[in-house]
């Protein structure tokens, strides 16, 4: 690909607005938004982690010892709650904010008013979510999966507050992914056909109808519960003539396509990054569209396999067990390309492709054991035990996380001017990769061996390998600090980076100056 | 064939477990000790090994590459970027293994499916945080709950051998008998595992589900419960005991007997004293630990009792909060918990200890009747 564009044009633009509060608040500027979402999404990694670390310090060993049982669940459910909603999804939104207009060549996102509405409505869902800590009777205690009729007829009073937060979050996703399907659609430079856009464009235009598919679904889930809880109906009670299963049902088909939602734009990201440092181009780009077209469809018919042990009819555990295994055909396609693209390649390990690579080794590990998960008859063994602590682990670290990381890394030069400092980034890496080892493989043991998931306190014989995750936890949790201290450096100074600082990158992106002017694009580039 | 494999490694770990009281690093999955179990087994080890020669296969590539194809070496790219023939053979292999894989997965569903033609039903039913079984054919049933002392928990004493995974009466069962779950739950979802036997299935209130399983060795399984269902989720484990058949039968028989002595418990006419004597034991038992051995409570959050308005007055209020319990409190309802007898008891003791001597006798009749009438 290559583009013609016209710099001169931006000189009638003005900059940011002046004053904080005006430039911040107001902005309709997809840099800016994107911005935003980075730094919240990663004030809410460390909260999370933070919550990691209370979890991981009472499991150190058997016993109670730091926390009691009723806030060790709410650690559990705010925990998922703040990682899938806080930090991997807005993540993913900034990064799509900040790179496809300029992937496509468009001078902004097609509706940037919503835009700045839909980052702003994050904050306060979370402000929400965080307060119910304080409330009496504590926060939603029933995991982030918040099966009714623990969260209804038993749920804390502040249950209530948390599905206003989860409608909230639900319509800031929702207002996103339009954003996201209108801009790639309508506003590619003249000559991008659509098998012709990169492959992030290709994942979160996928992600975004996924994401309109589903959070209607969370919506109606919660909208359920809050009935339950305030109004007298019997949707999951079971004594008004409700079924408990079918809440399952329900959040399960938002839940199982939820989790592409978090993996996806990763696929895409790392589509980048391993061509750019193999010097080579993708294997297979159809083929790799294709796959993730097929996932994000499968992704809607295989829910159940998150309740095999509901007590299913046969033919209905059968059902889901086929076509989950069906998954992983797909998903074997992209890692097949990855390597090949890989294979004879000129091959450098800058931090973003030791991210990208680590993603696609650990996420094949949590590939084979979600094949695992899949046989219906050796679910029955490893359900809610933390095999399957290990198996989300494996595709939500080094999947979701590490494949943010290795954006952030890749991209970082265009976004401040500066190059990163390398050693830093380095030591990130491997401390990290060393650390979530540490803390998520000996999990496959312990889930093995028996232990149940969400508790707080267990039997003898599951002590030494918690002992084990419990320092690899810390460990992770501590390196994390280092990232923001990379970041923080970035942006303040360092070597000036090139317009395309990675002598194999591609793409439109690389063509604007480093770092990318406020207004880019104001003039469609061509791409032939 | 497993079995007698796991025997053999169930004497050695035996041996082992006497020198190393705390933890130890179990890498796998065990057989267990049912067809079902073992059948699951070979699933999962047939799974793991198609995805280790998969996983080296693949990373094999990889490493070769990055060892071999680096810029620092002077690699020069090669610039292919499709292969057809490649890309159909890995989008079919992979299928292929799969439906190999799902044949013998299928098969091992139906069977574990097929609940029909039970020697002996059990229903399992959960409760926040016990659980309860009900020989169905026998007609006995008694609650199972954790015997870890909250001393062990909070770090106070040493902690048992069998720490969490004790309880006060375990499931019995007879070894090479069809024995079939009814499993079903009073508030939230439970789930009752025990790895050994293979078998998980959620408990959900208001539904009944089915399982079974055939024990061919006898022995004390453990498990836990593997449903989040609130604060003591950790705190519910799951003991099956297996005997042979006749140390079954014995048994059953006990609990008959002791079940009928209750029934006639119910029907014999109890004198004040009588009751008094075996109301403070059930007391002591299932109330002190919030109203206190003395009746005074911990107000507020567990009112008194000695004194209580209700308690010296209200029979027929006084009657509803204990069986019926306070919906919303930790006031639970102990109308199944307890026997009509100890009911009566306890309710006698609490109108007549502690100076608030009322007099009133409440026999284990009234409770009945009273039960009965709702
Ligand atoms: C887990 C703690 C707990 C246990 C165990 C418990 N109670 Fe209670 N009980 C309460 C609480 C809390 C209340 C107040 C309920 C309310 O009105 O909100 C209560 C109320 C009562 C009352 C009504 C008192 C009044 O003045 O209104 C009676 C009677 C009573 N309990 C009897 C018993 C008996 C008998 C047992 C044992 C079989 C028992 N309780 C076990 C917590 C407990
Ligand atoms: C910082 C490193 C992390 C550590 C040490 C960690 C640790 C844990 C542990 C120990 C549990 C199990 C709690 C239990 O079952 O009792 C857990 C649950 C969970 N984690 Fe993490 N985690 C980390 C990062 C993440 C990330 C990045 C995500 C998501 C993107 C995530 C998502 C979840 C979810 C969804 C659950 C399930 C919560 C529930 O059971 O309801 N975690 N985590
Ligand atoms: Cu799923
Ligand atoms: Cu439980």
């Amino acid at each position: 690909m290559s583009a013609v564009i016209d710099t001169h044009d931006q000189d009638h633009h003005h900059g940011p607005a002046k004053g904080y509060i005006t430039r911040w608040l107001f902005t309709t500027n997809h840099k800016d938004i994107g911005s935003m979402y980075l730094i919240f999404s990663f004030a809410m990694f460390l909260l999370g982690g933070t919550m990691a670390m209370v979890i991981r310090a009472e499991l150190f060993q058997p016993g109670l010892q730091i926390v009691e049982p009723e806030f060790f669940n709410q650690m559990t459910t705010m925990h998922g709650l703040i990682m899938v909603f806080g930090a991997v999804m807005p993540a993913f939104v900034g990064l799509a904010n900040w790179m496809l207009p300029l992937m496509i060549g468009a001078p902004d996102m097609a509706l940037p008013r919503m835009n700045n509405w839909s980052f702003w409505l994050l904050p306060c869902a979370f402000l929400i979510l965080v307060s119910t800590l304080f409330m009496e009777g504590g926060a939603p205690n029933f995991g982030w999966t918040f099966y009714a009729p623990l969260s209804t007829t038993y749920g804390p009073p502040s249950t209530t507050f948390f599905i206003f937060a989860v409608h909230i979050m639900g319509v800031s996703s929702i207002m996103g992914a339009i954003n996201v399907i209108a801009t790639i659609l309508n506003m590619r430079a003249p000559g991008m056909t659509l098998m012709k856009m990169p492959l992030f464009v290709w994942t979160w235009l996928i992600t975004a109808f996924l994401l309109i598919a589903v959070m209607p679904v969370l919506a109606g889930v919660v909208t359920m519960m809050l009935m339950d809880i305030n109004f007298g109906t019997s949707f999951f009670d079971a004594a008004g003539g409700g079924d408990p299963v079918l809440f399952q049902h329900v959040f399960w088909f938002f839940g199982h396509p939820e989790v592409y939602i978090m993996i996806l734009p990763a696929f895409g990201a790392v589509s980048h990054i391993i061509p750019a440092f193999s010097r080579k181009p993708l294997f297979g780009y159809a083929s790799m569209v294709y796959a993730v077209g097929a996932i994000a469809l499968l992704s809607f018919v295989v829910w159940a396999h998150h309740m095999f042990t509901v007590g299913m009819p046969i033919a209905g555990q059968l059902f889901f067990m086929y076509a989950t295994m069906l998954i992983a055909v797909p998903t074997g396609v992209k890692v097949f390309n990855w390597v090949a693209t890989m294979f004879r390649g000129s091959l450098s390990f800058e931090t973003p492709m030791l991210f990208a690579v680590a993603f696609v080794i650990l996420f094949t590990i949590g590939g084979f054991s979600g094949l695992m998960l899949a046989i219906a008859p050796a679910d029955f063994q490893y359900h809610d035990t933390y095999f399957v602590v290990a198996h989300f682990h494996y595709v939500l670290v080094p999947g979701a996380i590490f494949g943010i990381f290795a954006s952030a890394y890749f991209w970082l030069p265009k976004w401040t001017g500066h190059m990163y400092d390398e050693t830093l980034g380095k030591t990130h890496f491997w401390l990290s990769f060393i650390g979530m080892n540490l803390a998520f493989f000996p999990m496959h043991f312990l889930g093995l061996a028996g232990m149940p998931r969400r508790i707080p306190d267990y039997a003898l014989q599951f002590a030494d390998f918690n002992m084990v995750s419990s320092v690899g936890a810390f460990m992770f949790g501590a390196t994390q600090i280092l990232f923001l201290w990379i970041v923080v450096k970035c942006v303040r100074g360092g070597k000036k980076a090139e317009a395309n600082p990675w002598d194999g990158a591609e793409g439109l992106e690389w063509t604007i100056p480093s770092p990318a002017p406020y207004h880019t694009f104001s003039t469609p580039p061509v791409v032939k | 064939m497993h079995v007698h494999a796991k025997r053999a490694s169930v004497f050695m770990g035996a041996c082992l477990a006497s020198n190393q009281a705390l933890g130890d690093w179990t890498l796998n999955m065990a057989p267990g000790v049912t067809g079902s179990s073992n059948e699951i087994f070979d699933l999962h080890m047939t799974i793991l090994w198609i995805c280790v020669v998969i996983g080296i296969a693949v990373f094999a590539v990889m490493f070769w590459s990055i060892f071999a194809h680096r810029k620092s070496k002077g690699y020069k790219p090669a610039h292919f970027h499709e292969n057809t023939v490649v890309e159909v053979l890995w989008t079919i292999i992979p299928f292929v293994i799969l439906v190999v894989m799902a044949i013998p997965a299928t098969a091992t569903l139906v069977d574990m499916y097929d609940s029909s033609e039970s020697d002996i039903d059990i229903k399992v039913t959960g409760y926040q945080w016990k659980w309860k079984y009900d020989y169905l054919n026998e007609e006995f049933g008694y609650f199972s709950n954790m015997k870890t002392s909250q001393d062990e928990i909070y770090n106070r004493i040493q902690k048992n051998e069998h720490y969490l995974l004790d309880v006060d009466n375990p499931m019995v069962i007879p070894v090479g008998k069809k024995v079939r779950f009814l499993l079903t739950a009073n508030d939230v979802i439970h789930s009752w595992w025990v790895p050994a036997f293979g078998v998980k299935k959620d408990a959900i209130p208001g539904f009944i589900n089915e399982t079974w399983t055939r024990v061919d060795e006898p022995g004390i399984y453990r498990g836990q419960c593997t449903e989040l269902c609130g604060r003591n989720h950790a705190y519910m484990p799951v003991v099956v005991k297996a005997v042979p058949e006749e140390e079954y039968n014995e048994w059953v028989a006990e609990q008959q007997a002791s079940a009928e002595r209750e029934r006639e418990l119910t029907e014999k006419d109890w004198s004040l004293e009588e009751l008094m004597e075996r109301g403070e034991q059930a007391y002591q038992t299932a109330c002190a630990a919030c109203h206190q051995a003395d009746g005074s409570g911990m107000p507020p959050a567990f009112p008194a009792l000695k004194g209580s308005q209700m308690v010296l007055e209200d029979v027929q209020a006084h009657l509803d909060v204990v069986v019926n319990g306070v919906p919303g409190s930790a006031m639970q309802a102990f109308g199944d918990q307890l026997s009509e007898v100890d009911l009566a008891a306890v309710i006698t003791y609490e109108r007549n200890a502690w100076g608030n001597d009322t007099g009133e006798v409440v026999t284990p009749k009234q409770v009945f009747d009273y039960k009965n009438e709702e």
